[in-house]
């Protein structure tokens, strides 16, 4: 038996690989550095090598491969797209995630044990969460460039174990924190063991695990079609579950809730564009051919996730909830656009991933500085008038509420615009008057969040604003600039998609 | 079109001390006057050089334009933001700029116990740039903008001294009587749009003639509404008498010389609409007719020295619309005597301010009495201001009022006597009115407290008035001789239509007013020379003054068929709004809570229903696959 040395161009995986690379010497790191040092090494390790991989993707954007990893990664236009908006979000992520007051001090520990209140006194802090972090964003931009069975399961695991772990760091209510971990955990193997049977399923059908040949095989439909149709159901259940759709959303309030909100932040963002990336890619070029089979499915699972996601919004007392119902419901405005399968639906679909993820990191920043002397406060009675006791918070807050909520002027209204349009113009008319529906429905409750910060009287309970520090004002500030740059003057932006973003098969 | 780059610093150099003024706050408060001021005289500079540059050109070439930006650009409808100085927005810029500069000089010393002169500039040099972006224009669209921008600086300058309630209120009376006129701007700038596919004057101009006859009288009436509302004419004149409670400076240029004639710069410019819609140009003599003899019998009866004016100023305006509504004949007599009313009567209005200055702001006239030994220089300013009002010659008013009138006679049939006669009566009406305040203010025993102690004004404010009378003495013959203003405008007006036929010789017209001026003087000689004039107004008298006093019921007219159907209508709306509009959103909003609340049960908090959940998700798919393939 020989082997063949697998052939890889280095160039144009370079951005994984500095990831990667970034990752383990960040292990490194806390192994061999002192602990004072470590927060700021980390930090730094971790700001730059997002930066270079930044850069690296900003270098290659042009270019176009099939082979760039021996057949199981590609690289394109979307995929530059889509990974340069994964770091974007990364980075601005990273701010929150550095300011300190969010994570336990011993994970390791029993909530409330005699250890983590020594690690507490001792001022420990949990820099591993840095190198976690840079493992997921490796998963995650591997995850839309995949192009075979295997590499795209190996991305999920691999974007998925990590935030697995960070969901359960948190500082305060560890014990909630620790059961979202562990729930994410359970329903996330769950929905990858149904992922896993349909790659199977999958294989069966073309005999090949690679997506050329599982879409050839679909346009020369020589194979069986059951196979094909239940090897693709279990396969979009999995991405399903990862970007929150209905019915596979139940795991995303418990864990927005409860994991630290910094990793919510990341994960909402992040993930989302991660998971859409690779729908867009499969659904796009793969099952492009079977159309006939999923556009109606698709399309249900977008109403009724747009629908539920709004109407249960309406009720939510927490903010971290309220955000995750909206998240569900972005999920389905963000699936009419893979339903619209043409240019102008994957255009919007990544200008509305990018202006989605901004706004979200944003809205979770100003989330970490509500707080009081128990730490962050997300009950939502007491929000009321924040707009007097911090109008920094409370507008930069409303900025975003209207973003998801899609008032003109701001990156939403964009975003929503081009998709609905996009499917609109696929025909796909009742998923766009459910989307404007539920835009109206989504609108009310946003809207009930500024009327309650804004005029409503406050009450005194000791409910505080943190001076923000330099890392989070950075978070807030930057994604409510880029929220609104892309409201008012998004004409550069779309250009560069609508040029970049062609897939090639 | 000759094109010229330097227009744009008419408007830039007041724009810009407004915007200093305004922003640079008590900082500027020792030398804001004299930057307004300088700004305003800088403009007049300007002004003064493009003419001496139009007057080197042949006429055919002597309109220059200045394209700034391209402005709109949506689809079919295409505006530039533009100007145009042509023969007729010159005279306009002349005056503005000029009688502004001297206004600003006046105020000067007028507003110098004020501690908000800086803002009293600020916004006098608003309104000289809004007025030139209204004249400057070059489309309905345009001169829309500086239309607001002189409604603004009215408001701002009549509520000048809110912190009177009264007065506050009387600014947002003119700025609401003003919105009407405004919707109907508004109004025939999407006529001409819908019909015509354009908004500029000289597209208009050339696509009149394809135009629908119905359409244009219906941009026609539309414009007259809005020269109703900015001119203070029949039935939106009543805001001018309360638009007296801003500083005396401000009625002088801007209820008396500049705003309110907008009205007639209106009606002139669009010539080519009117001209092609005789419905609507009969409807602007009605107008024009009615607004003259309404003011001046209003004018009769105020003891108000300024509201007095006031109504003359609404009389005199309708003069000149009755005039603008004769068509190509009548248009350069409309803005001559636009020209020298804006003399006289500024001139008029600042003798008011110094009197009022002397007389510890007092302006009830009855109050006044023998001031002429007090204030020669007002006396002889004001009165030279008179006699031109008055019409008696060689005085401005002599030759622009007997203009009107002859033109009047001139427009044949019944309708020519109609309207002769009645600018006959209403030049009686104007004699007596205004030799009662002759007579009140400056002659007769004095009335006044003794706590006055009338003085002349100091020099920075006789100044501008000696300048206005002047004007008011020399400006209807230079206009006139040899037909300059006429000849001058001619180019700009159709004159296809003009059909010379004389009813009346002009020296017979001349004699008919001489004598029904004399008749109103004598009148007003014999009610207030030869008696006791009371300083309180008597009570016992006819019901027509007491109609008169009451501004011909105005104001009740107003309150009766319009203030209060529109509150009840309002009323209504918002109850229905409260329980229709807003009782189905809450309905629904209701819906959606409890329906929310009653899918939130699905979110138990355990691992397994949600292991469930998606199971069950999954079968659903898998059987709606079956169902779709199937």
């Amino acid at each position: 038996m020989t082997f063949t040395a697998p052939v890889l161009s280095y160039t144009l995986l370079s951005p994984i690989l500095i990831l990667l690379g970034g990752a383990l010497i960040g292990v490194l790191v806390e192994a061999f550095i002192s602990k004072a040092l470590r927060p700021v090494v980390q930090l730094t390790l971790t700001l730059g090598t997002l930066l270079l991989s930044l850069l690296q993707v900003w270098r290659i954007r042009g270019e176009q491969s099939l082979t760039a990893a021996m057949g199981s990664l590609v690289i394109d236009g979307p995929a530059a797209l889509l990974q340069g908006s994964i770091l974007v979000i990364a980075i601005i992520s990273i701010f929150l995630i550095a300011d300190t007051e969010h994570f336990t001090p011993l994970a390791a520990a029993l909530p409330g044990s005699a250890e983590e209140r020594e690690a507490t006194q001792a001022g420990n802090q949990v820099t591993e969460v840095y190198p976690l972090t840079l493992f997921a964003v490796s998963g995650m931009m591997i995850f839309p460039i995949a192009s075979d069975l295997i590499m795209l399961f190996v991305a999920l695991e691999m974007l998925s174990l990590p935030l697995y772990l960070m969901a359960g760091l948190s500082r305060r209510r560890r014990l909630a924190s620790q059961e979202s971990a562990l729930k994410y955990f359970l329903l996330g193997s769950f929905a990858s063991a149904f992922f896993l049977f349909g790659a199977a399923y999958l294989y069966g059908y073309s005999g090949s695990i690679t997506f050329t040949g599982i879409r050839e095989s679909v346009i020369g439909g020589s194979g069986n079609d059951v196979l094909l149709l239940i090897g693709m159901a279990f396969l979009t259940i999995g991405l399903l579950f990862k970007v929150g759709a209905v019915p596979f959303h139940s795991w995303s309030p418990d864990v927005y809730q409860g994991a630290p909100t910094p990793i919510t932040a990341f994960m909402a963002a992040a993930t989302k564009v991660a998971a859409f990336g690779a729908m867009l890619r499969i659904f796009y070029t793969v099952f492009a051919n079977a159309e006939w089979s999923w556009t109606p499915i698709i399309s249900a699972i977008a109403i009724i996730s747009m629908l539920l996601g709004s109407l249960v919004a309406i009720s939510q007392r927490d903010v971290k909830r309220m955000l995750a119902y909206s998240s569900i419901a972005h999920a389905g405005f963000l699936l009419s656009g893979i339903i619209a399968l043409n240019k102008a639906g994957l255009d919007a679909t990544i200008f509305y991933l990018f202006a989605y993820g901004v706004a979200t990191v944003g809205g979770f920043a100003v989330v970490t500085l509500v707080r009081d002397s128990a730490g962050e406060v997300t009950d939502l009675n007491r929000w009321k008038g924040l707009g007097k006791r911090s109008p920094f918070a409370a507008s930069a807050f409303a900025l975003f509420l209207l973003a998801f909520a899609g008032i003109p002027l701001t990156s939403g209204f964009i975003g929503k615009f081009s998709i609905f349009s996009a499917a609109y113009e696929k025909g796909a008319t009742a998923v766009v008057i459910t989307g404007v529906l539920s835009s109206a429905i989504a609108a009310f409750f946003y809207i009930r969040v500024i009327v309650l910060m804004f005029f409503t009287d406050a009450v005194e309970d000791g409910t505080a604003v943190e001076i923000p520090s330099v890392l989070t004002r950075a978070t807030v500030v930057i994604s409510a600039v880029i929220t609104l740059v892309l409201g008012i003057y998004p004409a550069p932006v779309l250009d560069f998609i609508t040029n970049l973003a062609i897939f090639i098969r | 079109m000759t094109t010229s780059s330097s227009l744009v610093y008419l408007i830039a150099l007041p724009l810009a001390g407004a915007v200093l003024l305004l922003l640079g706050g008590r900082r500027t408060d020792k030398w804001g006057h004299l930057l307004g001021t300088a700004m305003s005289a800088s403009s007049f500079g300007v002004g003064l050089y493009q003419l001496m540059l139009m007057l080197d050109r042949p006429t055919e070439q002597r309109p220059v334009s200045q394209k700034l930006f391209e402005w709109i650009n949506v689809g079919e409808f295409k505006v530039d933001a533009g100007l145009l100085l042509d023969q007729l927005s010159i005279c306009f810029v002349l005056l503005i700029t000029g009688v502004g500069t001297l206004i600003h000089i006046y105020s000067i010393s007028y507003m110098s116990h004020d501690k908000d002169r800086r803002r009293f500039f600020a916004y006098l040099n608003l309104f000289i740039a809004a007025m030139l972006l209204l004249v400057l224009g070059d489309s309905y669209l345009n001169l829309y903008v500086g239309w607001e921008g002189v409604g603004l600086a009215s408001y701002l300058l009549i509520g000048f001294w809110n912190q009177k309630p009264a007065y506050a209120t009387a600014s947002k009376k003119a700025f609401v009587m003003n919105r009407i006129g405004d919707m109907g701007l508004s109004f025939a700038i999407m006529i001409a749009f819908a019909t015509m596919g354009t908004v500029s004057f000289a597209g208009v101009q050339e696509h009149a003639h394809h135009a629908s006859e119905a359409a244009l009288t219906g941009m026609g009436i539309m414009l007259l509404v809005a020269a109703a509302g900015k001119s203070a004419q029949f039935p939106l004149q009543a805001w001018l008498g309360d638009a007296m409670a801003g500083p005396t400076p401000v009625s002088a240029l801007i209820h008396a010389a500049t705003m309110v004639t907008a009205g007639v710069y209106l009606i002139t410019r669009s010539n080519f609409v009117f001209d092609a819609a005789p419905t609507a140009q009969l409807l602007v003599v009605i107008v024009g007719a009615i607004t003259l003899m309404f003011g001046a019998l209003i004018g009769t009866a105020k003891d108000d020295i300024k509201k007095a004016l006031a109504a003359s100023t609404m009389s005199q305006i309708g003069y000149m619309i009755l005039a603008a509504g004769l068509g190509p004949v009548g248009y350069a007599f409309a803005i001559m005597h636009l020209l020298t009313h804006g003399f006289f009567k500024a001139g008029m209005f600042l003798g008011a301010g110094s009197v009022m200055h002397g007389m510890n702001d007092e302006v009830n006239m009855r109050k006044y009495g023998a001031l002429r030994k007090f204030m020669p220089i007002t006396f002889v300013t004001f009165g030279l201001g008179y006699l031109a009002i008055l019409g008696v010659p060689p005085f401005a008013g002599f030759y622009s009022k007997d203009m009107i009138i002859e033109t009047a006679f001139n427009a044949g049939g019944a309708k020519g006597i109609i309207l002769g006669v009645t600018t006959l009566i209403g030049a009686a009406i104007t004699a007596f009115y205004m030799t009662r305040v002759m007579i009140l203010t400056f002659t007769g025993t004095k009335r006044w407290d003794d706590n006055a102690h009338p003085h002349e004004s100091p020099w920075l404010m006789w100044l501008p008035m000696a300048v206005l009378a002047i004007g008011s003495v020399s400006s209807g013959y230079l206009l006139s001789s040899g037909g300059a203003l006429e000849n001058w405008l001619h180019p700009l007006f159709d004159h296809h239509a003009e059909h010379e036929h004389h009813l009346l010789e002009p020296i017979v017209v001349s004699a008919m007013a001489l004598t029904m001026v004399a008749i109103g003087v004598a009148i007003a000689f014999s009610k207030y020379a030869r008696q006791e004039v009371s300083s309180v107004a008597p009570e016992n008298v006819s019901i027509f003054t007491k109609i008169a006093r009451q501004d011909l019921m105005q104001d009740r007219f107003n309150e009766a068929v319009f203030m209060r159907p529109g509150q009840a209508l309002t009323t209504t709306l918002v109850a229905a709004d409260e329980v229709v509009i807003d009782g189905a959103v809450r309905g629904v909003g209701q819906a959606a809570m409890s329906s929310g609340s009653a899918l939130r049960g699905l979110q138990n908090g355990y691992v397994r229903s949600y292991a469930a959940l998606i199971l069950v998700g999954a079968i659903a798919l898998i059987g709606a696959i079956w169902v779709v393939v199937q």
